[in-house]
């Protein structure tokens, strides 16, 4: 990974008003209507094209929002009416696919899952939002960041259930209680929000992160699973469960409400008392 | 220019696609092309269940379930796919059970059931606990689940890749697929994959309209990639508004809610549903619920400060069957209309949900030409596909199951036939439609924006072709459609850079999105009859002396501008003779 390219890297903040770009070079044509009880948000985003920018730099948009708008309808306001070049990724916009995490206002989020009225601190009166890439993770353009060395420690547990024995002709039986075991770490959208907001994974890339030991989690704590002896040798490693400092950023972090840090715990105890 | 040679590609990386890789990638070397990456595809966003005869928790069988799905896709359905898909649910729930999808249990510890929609005892007696579900994200788990079943296999993936055309041969006896073209987002370069066998499973197209539980990205790219070689596409104008969407917003909550005993209320707290299906009342089908609670809201019942929508009580049930059952919901109408279901009713409204048409093929997923002859080696699954087993209406449930049956037929199919047969070689200069069109749309020849012509064609497809529709308003639709068609060929992309341009991918998408509009709102005009989730006020009747039959939509000539020819294939029956639909 290299350090200009990784959105944990400084850039200075250039916003002034001679680079505010509302309504000016970038605008596109006219603006679609302002709904009735809209009001001017400043939208900050941090900026980085790699193939053309030297580095990151800030860009301010001033942006009509509802306060139930959703942070993505800001920033598909900007794409569309303003910037067509912003680039991040989203799908379902509604918190359920995962594309869309980006750090807003210093804490990572899932842009469709933000509602404007919950980030105007002081009563409504700060209306700017800051928006950036989550960190950790190489910078292509913009909010977009390369996620292919999340998904390579994801894939590294053996996130798959693992049986050696005969498969049976119906369903394995599993008791309520058993299956409940795992549920919380099922919930997981492999988003990326926990595992960039940890201090740890923000200075050594190396470390598994709280998202793929939460999958880990999700076998380890299956009564069908029979691998967990593999899969507690694999975060075992240097860079594996023992690098958790127990921040508990994760657990903030998470958009689908995972106890992130009590389950990197319960792998932890099943590794020092060697039982499930 | 890159090139690429594999026995079988994928396009699509959702539950159709990955049920197919892990069929075919077991058998032949394959490749998945996906625009997205694979956890981000909608499967995940569905919610209330799979349905499967088990008969875990009470007396149930496939021919119920069969039977059950033709009437509710009022008999436009091919009974042959449908008597298929009930038998092979069985095998295909279970399949995901020791893939390791964690469903919810019984108490004997065995795959819980509940009730859906259209899903009846003994032929419409009472409503049938068949659905197999994992709390309110059964979708969720699916897709999660496979693609884990995947990366065991080691599957191979192309991620954010955008596949923009299919390249078929002429051969003696007609057109033969012989691979795919596809455009890296990362980079912009293009990429030629020629294979033995290509399945499409890229899902629908939701995009179309403004009030939709789809995602940004269902622009039914695949389907107009097919249409755009002169293939047909079938039933189009069959497009389910699935009855709960977040009011205003079009969110998903799942049937699944009503499946646990929630009610649907107008302003007068009226249960509604027992005036409009007296037997299974809010667990009728969705086209039924969904013209319910429009005429509803015409009739002046609805609730809300403009009376524009209706409730959904999930008040009795208690915070502990929302919390463990329905949690996701529960958050989503806590979080984005700030009410919350332990204490106060939910406004909903019917979304735009699901293309029930699509690329038609046979029971083994083949792609048709035509009435009858196959492209060999084109495959196709999942919401793109159109097999049909949901005819003119889909019911509950029955999405995530026709990927799983029809996306491990298309798996097993495509493998087999690469297996059996060697590459042959792809068209000369086989980049040259998608580098025209990227070039058409990078260069400088007008100022219409994108989101401009993207939100016209959604506020008209809403207005006009949604829930009810007239020949006045799909008129309107029409003319608006190739209204936008006209300025489409003025549009200007902002973008002209080579990595990650989202730009240049909105304006394709909305490409698509523009041809599959007129095609639907064709399809609508033609079809003077109201079936399923079809509804004319015109023409309120189901008219099966001259439309019981499947349209086919082909395009005629070359160009966004080009005319639809609609053509008309049979209905497969077996033994299920038309009867009135009553619920």
């Amino acid at each position: 990974m290299t350090a200009s390219a990784t959105s944990a890297a400084s850039a200075q903040d250039n916003t002034s008003a001679g680079q505010d770009k509302t309504n000016a070079a970038g605008s596109r044509g006219s603006q679609p209507p302002v709904p009735e009880g809209a009001i001017t948000i400043t939208v900050k985003i941090r900026r980085f094209n790699t193939e053309f920018d030297d580095e990151p730099r800030w860009e301010s948009f001033q942006v009509p929002a509802l306060p139930t708008d959703r942070v993505l309808n800001l920033l598909h306001h900007v794409k569309w009416y303003l910037d067509g070049t912003l680039t991040f990724r989203r799908s379902c916009a509604h918190g359920i696919c995962g594309s869309d995490a980006m750090r807003i206002n210093g804490v990572n989020r899932l842009a469709c899952k933000v509602l404007v009225k919950d980030l105007l601190a002081g009563g409504g009166k700060a209306t700017t939002i800051t928006i950036e890439p989550i960190k950790g993770l190489p910078v292509h353009k913009d909010l977009l960041v390369d996620m292919e060395p999340f998904f390579e420690a994801f894939r590294a547990v053996k996130p798959y259930l693992i049986n050696y024995g005969q498969e049976p002709t119906r369903e394995r039986i599993q008791s309520a209680a058993d299956r409940e075991r795992f549920d919380d770490t099922t919930k997981c959208i492999l988003c990326a929000c926990c595992t960039t907001s940890c201090p740890v994974y923000w200075t050594e890339g190396s470390y598994f992160g709280p998202a793929a030991i939460v999958n880990a989690h999700r076998f380890i704590f299956d009564s069908r699973d029979e691998a967990a002896e593999e899969r507690l040798d694999i975060l075992n490693d240097v860079d594996g469960v023992w690098r958790c400092r127990t921040t508990f950023n994760c657990t903030d972090a998470c958009p689908r409400g995972i106890q992130v840090t009590k389950a990197i715990q319960e792998v932890k105890r099943a590794l020092l008392f060697k039982r499930v | 220019m890159q090139f690429h040679k594999y026995d079988v590609v994928i396009v699509g990386a959702g539950g159709a696609g990955m049920r197919a890789a892990i069929e075919s990638g077991q058998r032949a070397r394959t490749a998945v092309l996906t625009k997205l990456y694979p956890t981000r595809s909608h499967t995940g966003a569905a919610q209330g269940g799979m349905c499967a005869a088990l008969a875990n928790v009470e007396e149930d069988n496939w021919e119920w379930h069969t039977f059950d799905t033709i009437k509710g896709g009022d008999y436009l359905v091919d009974q042959d796919a449908a008597e298929i898909m009930a038998k092979e649910a069985i095998d295909a729930v279970l399949d995901l059970e020791k893939m390791g999808l964690p469903f919810n249990r019984t108490p004997e510890g065995k795959i819980d059931q509940r009730r859906f929609g259209g899903h009846t005892r003994n032929h419409g007696e009472a409503a049938v606990r068949r659905a197999c579900y994992a709390a309110d994200r059964t979708g969720h788990m699916i897709l999660q689940t496979l693609y884990q079943n995947c990366v065991k296999h080691g599957i191979e993936f192309f991620n954010e890749f955008y596949v923009l055309d299919v390249l078929l041969t002429e051969g003696e006896d007609g057109p033969v697929c012989t691979g795919a073209v596809a455009y890296e987002l990362a980079t912009g370069e293009i990429h030629v994959f020629q294979a033995k066998s290509i399945v499409f499973a890229t899902g629908g197209f939701g995009k179309v309209f403004k009030t939709t539980s789809n995602a940004h990205t269902l622009t039914g790219d695949g389907m107009g990639i097919v249409f755009r070689k002169g293939l047909p596409l079938e039933d189009m104008e069959f497009y389910q508004f699935h009855p709960t969407g977040l009011a205003g917003l079009g969110i998903l909550l799942t049937e699944g809610a009503r499946g646990e005993g929630a009610i649907l209320r107008n302003a007068s707290g009226e249960r509604f549903m027992e005036r409009y299906a007296p037997t299974i009342k809010d667990l009728a089908p969705r086209d039924i619920v969904a013209r319910s609670m429009a005429l509803e809201v015409l009739e002046g019942r609805g609730a809300g400060p403009n009376k524009d929508y209706v409730l959904l009580d999930c008040t009795h049930l208690g915070a502990e069957v929302l919390e463990t059952k329905l949690p996701d919901i529960t958050e989503f109408a806590r979080t984005y209309l700030a009410v919350d279901p332990v204490t106060e009713p939910v406004p909903v409204y019917p979304t735009a949900h699901y293309a029930m048409g699509g690329i038609p093929t046979n029971i083994h997923a083949e792609v048709l030409r035509d009435n009858e002859n196959v492209i060999p080696g084109l495959y196709a699954a999942g919401e793109c596909a159109c097999v049909s087993v949901h005819g003119a209406n889909r019911l509950g449930t029955n999405s995530l199951l026709d990927i799983n049956v029809f996306g491990r037929r298309a798996g097993i199919a495509a493998a087999e036939y690469a297996l059996a047969h060697d590459h042959v070689d792809i068209p000369e200069n086989p980049t040259k439609v998608v580098e025209e069109q990227l070039a058409l749309l990078l260069s400088e020849h007008g100022h219409e924006r994108v989101a401009d012509i993207r939100i016209e064609l959604q506020a008209t497809m809403d207005a006009n072709a949604s829930v009810y529709r007239t020949e006045e308003t799909l008129k309107q639709a029409l003319h608006d459609v190739q209204a936008l068609k006209e300025r489409y060929a003025h549009i200007s992309v902002q973008d002209k850079g080579k990595r990650f341009n989202t730009d240049l991918l909105e304006a394709a998408e909305l490409g698509f999105l523009l041809e599959l509009a007129e095609i639907l709102v064709t399809g609508a005009l033609a079809r003077k009859e109201s079936r399923g989730g079809h509804a004319r006020e015109d023409y309120p009747n189901r008219d099966d002396t001259n439309f019981m039959r499947h349209s086919m939509a082909y395009k005629q000539g070359e160009g966004l501008t080009a005319d639809i020819r609609l053509d008309y294939k049979p209905v497969t029956f077996t033994r299920y003779q038309p009867m009135e639909r009553k619920y």
